[in-house]
């Protein structure tokens, strides 16, 4: 069976499936390039592909015989065809864990509950999937340097990925960010920029800094080359379903920053329909937000289509976008599909985490706490059934917000004696 | 009140390939007038059909995002330097 999604466009560039670049808002195209803004409204440039020549078995063969990493689904991604054989940090095929221990806490029935643990990337968080897809258009546009605005997974992604391709790397954070995720960007030996203010005022910058003569000729992984950067996240959607013996999940629960993961997810599972790969059966995707940066779950409560920019002030810095680009986006896509926009405090953030920890044995970062905080926000309020096949993404290692759940230590230091093991009431 | 508006690049075929360009009005909203009166065409890129601020547009007057102030209503101070921003960077 083949599967037409858009129509076909000439280019020069080799990008594989990748025919021009489309506008989100308005529809208006242009060729591939570094472009993320539409000349016309300033709506999201996005990618638009051909994928009219697909065989639905010939491809889910093709994939299945692929690499255990993203590039198994290179078919339906803006890359060339040849991208295994680049150097590359080459993400992805994370475990899709079953989670039945954390199901029987949170009252899900058994067998029905997933975590996508993609804190088992090599930078150990999700964002090694968008940034292998800006190293090949970094190259498709021969750029030499790379950058980003980051909350710091990002930064470290840039760095590591810039290492192993060749490509020079000078990355700008909020300059208090965590610890661990300063010395994760740092290691890799690019330049990294802390910049007096929060992540909004960091991706300012940069946005301005490609505008002038001072960035030329950099790549910025999720500004210049966002519509590239962005689609690595659909990866995640089409390995969920890959790993569910090509089934779509009933619910999903996902993280929201600028909300591009949670719109790409869903581009991801409305291209496996189209393209016949999985049954075409509804779906609810549910957003989840710390309550300190929640822009997007108020505009959704309060039934609003467009995201008042908030200041952010939460412990989970990896979600704290308070202008989040994508947000009406993921209202339309919540709204959509029956899902909701939640969000946790810090306090439910830390108890997640924790949660997650002892019952299934995975350390989240601060953004793991958040969905799976929010996951039991939304059993508990019966927005989500607890019947359904669920996954909950994890998108980042505990091991980079340490501090998140400081005082978590010894239970008891002891004399080396058997005695003074007993005496602690530990035998 | 006369600013300086630093103009992104998709928008500098307005203004003949330059980034940063002068501008009059007390309010941006009356700069954005301005701005138009002088290089044609470039207020319908920013503006909505009811004459608001595109949803994919940031637009600062110095530090500040205009959508934590007052708007097209927020003032410009002599000097004032003012930022448009394309929204869709970032994450």
């Amino acid at each position: 069976m083949a599967a037409q999604i858009v129509a076909t466009e000439s280019t020069t560039v080799d990008l594989g499936p990748a025919t021009a670049l489309s506008c989100r808002e308005c529809g208006h195209r242009v060729p591939l390039g570094p472009l993320f803004a539409c000349e016309e409204c300033f709506g999201p440039l996005e990618i638009a592909y051909d994928f009219s020549s697909y065989d639905t078995e010939e491809l889910r063969k093709r994939i299945e015989a692929g690499p255990a990493n993203i590039w198994r689904y290179a078919p339906l991604l803006p890359v060339p065809a040849d991208v295994a054989d680049k150097p590359n940090i080459n993400p992805g095929w994370t475990k899709l864990v079953a989670a039945d221990n954390l199901a029987r806490e949170l009252g899900v029935e058994a067998g029905k509950l997933f975590v996508k643990d993609d804190s088992g990337n090599p930078t150990h968080s999700f964002k090694d999937r968008v940034v292998a897809q800006a190293i090949e258009a970094a190259r498709a546009f021969h750029f030499t340097t790379l950058s980003c605005s980051s909350t710091g997974n990002l930064a470290g992604a840039v760095g590591a990925a810039a290492a192993r391709a060749g490509f020079r790397s000078c990355v700008f954070i909020p300059h208090d960010l965590e610890q661990g995720k300063v010395v994760m960007a740092a290691i890799y030996g690019g330049e990294l920029v802390g910049i007096e203010g929060n992540y909004d005022d960091v991706n300012r910058f940069c946005s301005e800094l490609i505008g002038d003569p001072a960035g030329e000729g950099w790549g910025f992984v999720n500004v210049n080359l966002r519509p590239y950067y962005a689609e690595g996240s659909k990866t995640l959607a089409y390995e969920i379903c890959e790993q569910l013996g090509w089934r779509l999940p009933d619910q999903l629960v996902v993280p929201i920053a600028s909300g591009s993961q949670l719109t790409k997810i869903d581009k991801g599972l409305q291209e496996l329909i189209k393209l016949g790969l999985v049954e075409d059966k509804p779906y609810k995707i549910f957003g989840a937000q710390a309550e300190g940066c929640s822009p997007v779950s108020v505009a959704f409560k309060a039934g609003h289509d467009v995201v008042r920019p908030q200041k952010p002030n939460t412990i989970a810095k990896s979600l704290a976008i308070g202008n989040p680009a994508d947000g009406p986006y993921v209202l339309d896509i919540a709204r959509r599909t029956g899902g909701a926009v939640e969000d946790v405090n810090d306090e439910q953030v830390v108890d997640a985490i924790k949660l997650l920890a002892r019952t299934e044995g995975i350390f989240a970062e601060t953004a793991g706490g958040v969905t799976v905080g929010v996951t039991k926000k939304l059993i508990d309020s019966g927005l989500l059934d607890p019947t359904k096949t669920t996954v909950v993404l994890n998108t980042g290692d505990g091991l980079k917000t340490l501090d998140a759940v400081a005082g978590t230590g010894l239970t008891a230091t002891i004399r080396p004696s058997l005695e003074s093991f007993r005496e602690a009431g530990l035998a | 009140m006369s600013v300086t508006v630093r103009i992104p690049t998709i928008l500098r075929t307005y203004t003949g390939g330059q980034a940063e360009v002068k501008a009059e009005g007390a309010t941006l909203g009356e700069v954005i007038s301005d701005l138009e009166a002088n290089h044609t065409g470039i207020a319908a890129r920013v503006l909505d059909d009811q004459g608001k601020l595109r949803r994919f547009v940031n637009v600062y007057v110095n530090d500040d995002d205009v959508r934590f102030e007052q708007g097209l209503q927020t003032a410009t101070p002599d000097g004032a330097g003012v930022s448009i921003i394309p929204a869709v960077a970032g994450g």
